[in-house]
């Protein structure tokens, strides 16, 4: 690991200043950073660590009856809460879907926004990488790609993101609050994350130095807490990232959907919030062939960026499966393998 | 860079340590305070190997910088016992053959402390099995440990009974 500069600022003010700074990295749970660090993926000059900044670390509830997470929460304490896991339980499952139980206990709900893609090629620094090294080229065209993306990506980079929270959050409306050294401002989650364009390098909307606070759910986003589901298709049953996943969120009344929500994780390099599919859902009976015009609404612009095709047809499946997961209704405990489709299946154990 | 000053409380006791930015966690308890149980494996989070408690909660120590630690309070598997006496998590590996090579064990050990702590498995197999997926071996003990907690947590469970009688 490079040698680096490491302070530990006490006020957020102090934090941006510092951060601001060329090659300077924030430090929360440190669970991605120090693995890129040792990789030799990134080697920031100056780490700024924001672990004892204070007010960062807690779950407020708002007057306007939405919820405010503090960026420093933990993973693991957020998924737990019960009141937050009653209200929110998709974002949960999403939650203790991802990782393992000793990461979630490390890592931050600010830290998961930011995390870096799993593409082998940018984590492999003999390989040509445009996100890496801006005009590089990209040795995942043409390379190993069977899990990039198939939604949003371009010839420069062909990276999906990793999160498993981000996917509910982004379908719930979620907003991200920043700090910055002009002061604070709101980015809607949908726009936070940025598709590669000619610019695979800039991953999302913060400016030098922006310090993401905290994580806001709307009002509306407990709504849902009666019949909302996520789903995730996994290379193993457990600790692994998603070949796709799917957050589906319902309002049903008199087998009428009143209002729907949905977003896929593993598909792009963001998480992608399928609001086509929920203009097809929104009205529709609750039914299988409602699920499945949503489901290709959903995938309708989506095109194989090299050998993942079959990406298309599972995202496809993945939809119309949360969409019937989340009509047949929230479960009341959390599965013993959260987000597992083998979980909904009677006598389909992923032991048997 | 020079070295910064910190202090951790390691198994109870108190260490006041100057310690390169650079150290984690890991490398610090092994390399610095000669507490070789935890494992280095694969250095990058992915086998739990180097699994100990800070605060309470299971982490992967070799993701920890330790100069970002300053003033926690860790438990490692060399604090585990007490004294000669196993701690039932401990007597229940080895009752039902649980042990791998010495690599994984103590990082199974110390997940499953935090595992208990957590109270999200119970005795459910399958929950067990998810919440010990962070800790990864190829030496085929997995059946062994699940029944192990399963003991384990019976066992402590009595013993908080007896202790609240």
């Amino acid at each position: 690991m490079r040698d680096f500069d490491y302070i530990r600022p006490a006020t957020i003010p102090d934090a941006i200043a510092a951060a601001a700074e060329p090659g300077s990295a924030y430090l929360a749970g440190g669970t991605n950073l120090l693995d890129l660090m040792k990789g030799g993926i990134t080697s920031p000059e100056r780490i700024v660590d924001i672990t004892r900044l204070p007010e960062l670390n807690r779950i407020e509830r708002l007057d306007d009856g939405g919820l405010r997470i503090g960026a420093l929460v933990r993973n693991a304490d957020l998924a737990h809460d019960a009141a937050f896991a009653k209200a929110y339980p998709a974002v949960a499952e999403a939650l203790l879907s991802g990782a393992s139980a000793q990461l979630r206990n490390a890592a931050t709900v600010g830290g998961n926004l930011l995390q870096r893609t799993r593409c082998s090629y940018f984590h492999d620094t003999a390989s040509a990488c445009n996100k890496r090294e801006p005009g590089a080229g990209c040795d995942a065209l043409g390379g190993e790609n069977r899990l990039h993306a198939v939604l949003g990506w371009s010839d420069a980079c062909i990276a999906t993101h990793p999160s498993d929270f981000c996917v509910p959050l982004v379908a719930l409306d979620a907003v991200v609050e920043i700090e910055g050294k002009k002061g604070r401002r709101h980015v809607t989650l949908a726009e936070f994350h940025l598709l590669p364009g000619e610019t695979p390098q800039r991953e999302n909307a913060l400016e030098p130095g922006d310090l993401i606070v905290a994580v806001r759910l709307p009002a509306e986003a407990a709504s849902f807490a009666a019949n909302a589901r996520y789903l995730k298709v996994r290379e193993r049953t457990s600790y692994a990232f998603a070949v796709v996943s799917a957050a589906a969120a319902l309002v049903v009344d008199g087998g009428k959907i009143r209002a729907a929500r949905l977003a896929l994780g593993g598909v792009a390099a963001k998480p992608w919030r399928a609001r086509s599919a929920e203009a097809v859902l929104l009205g529709a009976d609750a039914n299988a062939a409602t699920f499945a015009s949503a489901a290709d609404a959903a995938l309708a612009d989506a095109s194989p960026s090299g050998d993942n095709a079959f990406k298309i047809e599972l995202a496809r499946r993945i939809v119309v499966r949360a969409l019937i997961s989340a009509l047949a209704g929230t479960p009341e405990r959390m599965p013993a393998l959260p987000a597992s489709p083998f979980s909904n299946i009677p006598g389909a154990r992923h032991d048997a | 860079m020079t070295s910064l000053p910190i202090t951790l409380t390691i198994n109870g006791h108190r260490h006041k340590l100057e310690v390169d930015p650079r150290v984690t966690l890991l490398d610090l308890l092994r390399e610095r305070l000669d507490l070789t149980g935890t494992k280095k494996g694969c250095d990058r989070g992915q086998c739990g190997a180097c699994t100990v408690l800070v605060d309470g909660k299971r982490i992967n120590s070799c993701l920890a910088l330790a100069v970002s630690q300053d003033g926690a309070n860790v438990l490692t598997i060399e604090g585990v016992a007490h004294g000669e006496e196993l701690h039932p998590v401990q007597a229940a590996f080895i009752a039902h053959d649980g042990f791998q090579c010495g690599f994984c064990t103590p990082g199974q050990i110390m997940s499953t402390l935090g595992l208990i702590a957590e109270g999200q498995a119970g005795d459910d197999p399958e929950r067990i099995r998810e919440g010990l997926s962070g800790n990864i071996c190829r030496c085929a003990a997995y059946g062994g440990i699940v029944e192990a907690i399963v003991e384990a947590q019976e066992k402590l469970a009595t013993a908080d009974r007896r202790t609240a009688a």
